[in-house]
């Protein structure tokens, strides 16, 4: 799959990186990777595309390895020994995203850097003011744009809601809220977002991130400047 | 009922048994309540139905859920009709006095409001008869030691779902060494994110995998606790 040359986002389809793996190559000489979640995907390629990096390959896995933080660290691990040797460097767009660790140990091994934090939401909120939001409230559901987008596959019908709506309170009942980290504006994605909170029964807060701390994040990577990640904050949203 | 023709009452007790395993496998409260009732009216004590019935039944649960043949909605069908039987064998356990394996105080650490895993444990605990005191979600070091000193349980179970909060389960432990009180209680961690290694750097006696592995592990703790003061 080839890049859009605007904004990298034109080329994907609503659910395709929800399930399947997907390679976006530049134009160019295509000697850098960055292997991502497929849950940002939109957004690393927006990076990619508003820089103009041509060079730039972007490798994304399966956004709904964002519910089963358990495969991510094999997944990755695989994934970077498969590619091994076919680029000159290589960046890991995810965070620790509920690995516990695994995924530092898998990395650590290739000598590859990921994004620093716990999850999408802290990058994308930043990891200081995301922690602040949920030491303010531990009960805080998080939709980032993929989230909203995908919430019925993820979310009603991956937790099986859709048929045993019963299960809500088991699944649901300690959140208090959903905070919804927007990086885009599009009144599509809110109205989603806001509906959720109320399947969810939860109120309902908007906050706009934009890319946050992707952006700087992958401009570090490409221009070869090196950084410690630290292993940063809060929560996720498994249940 | 898993199958609209049958009747329950007709299967003897090997085969009630077994079929309330599948109905609990399917999450089917309606007719484990019904088992329940069965097996206590043709004598059977309530420690009995428990452990043959309900307990084995979560296990086999257990056991494809650790191996991805069932995920999470499923385990909470099953867990909620499990708690359907309890509900009725619960009171006749207390009339019955009947012996408790030991005493676990349980809760999910602070900045953590996740449940289901903990709430899996209790049950499958009290299955086995322990008596549970669940201090519910993000519970801070000082409800931990304040429960400890009222309850004096031989185990402190801790869950943490976020990588972020399981660091807490050290914050707690580093406290009941300073209080001079770890020693004298097991401590059992668990959660999706940990793992071994993790536990035993936090100063865990053990690392718990799943529901069924804490109600194995607290009860072989207690047990060698108890013959080790024995022959002391």
């Amino acid at each position: 799959m080839s890049r859009a040359a605007d904004t990298g986002e034109a080329r994907l389809a609503p659910n395709d990186l929800l399930e399947e793996e997907a390679v976006f190559s530049g134009s160019g000489t295509n000697e850098l990777l960055i292997l991502a979640c497929g849950a940002i995907a939109r957004e690393v390629l927006a990076v990619v595309s508003l820089n103009g990096w041509e060079h730039v390959t972007v490798r994304c896995l399966p956004g709904k390895l964002h519910q089963t933080p358990q495969l991510i660290a094999a997944a990755v691990d695989a994934k970077l020994h498969e590619l091994k040797g076919r680029y000159e460097r290589v960046f890991v767009a995810y965070a620790d995203c509920g690995t516990g660790g695994a995924l530092d140990r898998v990395l650590e091994a290739h000598g590859i850097e990921r994004l620093a934090g716990a999850h999408c939401y802290g990058f994308f909120a930043g990891n200081d003011a995301f922690e602040e939001m949920h030491e303010e409230e531990p009960g805080t559901y998080y939709l980032t744009d993929f989230l909203a987008r995908h919430f019925d596959a993820l979310v009603i019908r991956g937790m099986k809601l859709d048929r045993y709506p019963q299960l809500m309170p088991d699944i649901f009942g300690n959140y208090r809220r959903l905070v919804y980290l927007s990086q885009r504006d599009d009144p599509d994605l809110l109205e989603r977002a806001r509906a959720a909170a109320a399947v969810l029964g939860l109120a309902f807060e908007h906050r706009r991130t934009g890319y946050g701390e992707l952006q700087p994040a992958l401009e570090r990577f490409v221009a070869r400047i090196e950084v410690t990640p630290s292993p940063a904050s809060t929560g996720d949203n498994r249940t | 009922m898993s199958d609209d023709q049958l009747d329950l009452s007709a299967l003897t007790d090997d085969e009630l048994v077994a079929q309330m395993h599948d109905d609990l496998y399917d999450g089917l409260a309606d007719e484990i309540v019904i088992g329940t009732n069965l097996l206590l009216e043709r004598g059977w004590g309530p420690e009995k139905v428990l452990s043959d019935a309900l307990v084995e039944g979560m296990r086999i649960v257990g056991i494809d859920f650790r191996d991805g043949i069932l995920f999470v909605p499923e385990v909470l069908l099953a867990a909620n009709a499990m708690k359907a039987g309890m509900a009725i064998l619960r009171p006749l356990l207390a009339e019955t006095g009947a012996e408790r394996i030991g005493k676990i105080v349980i809760g999910t650490v602070k900045g953590d409001i996740h449940d289901i895993g903990k709430n899996l444990v209790a049950m499958m605990l009290e299955g086995a008869g322990f008596e549970v005191v669940d201090l519910g979600i993000n519970n801070p070091v000082e409800d931990y030691l304040a429960a400890l000193e009222e309850h004096q349980p031989d185990i402190l179970g801790m869950s943490a779902l976020l990588t972020t909060t399981m660091p807490y389960m050290k914050v707690v432990i580093d406290a009941m060494v300073e209080k001079g009180i770890r020693d004298s209680t097991i401590v059992l961690v668990g959660g999706a994110p940990l793992n071994e290694e993790f536990g035993m750097a936090v100063g865990a006696d053990a690392y718990c995998r799943d529901a069924a592995v804490a109600s194995e592990t607290a009860q072989a703790l207690v047990l060698a606790r108890r013959a080790a003061a024995a022959a002391s």
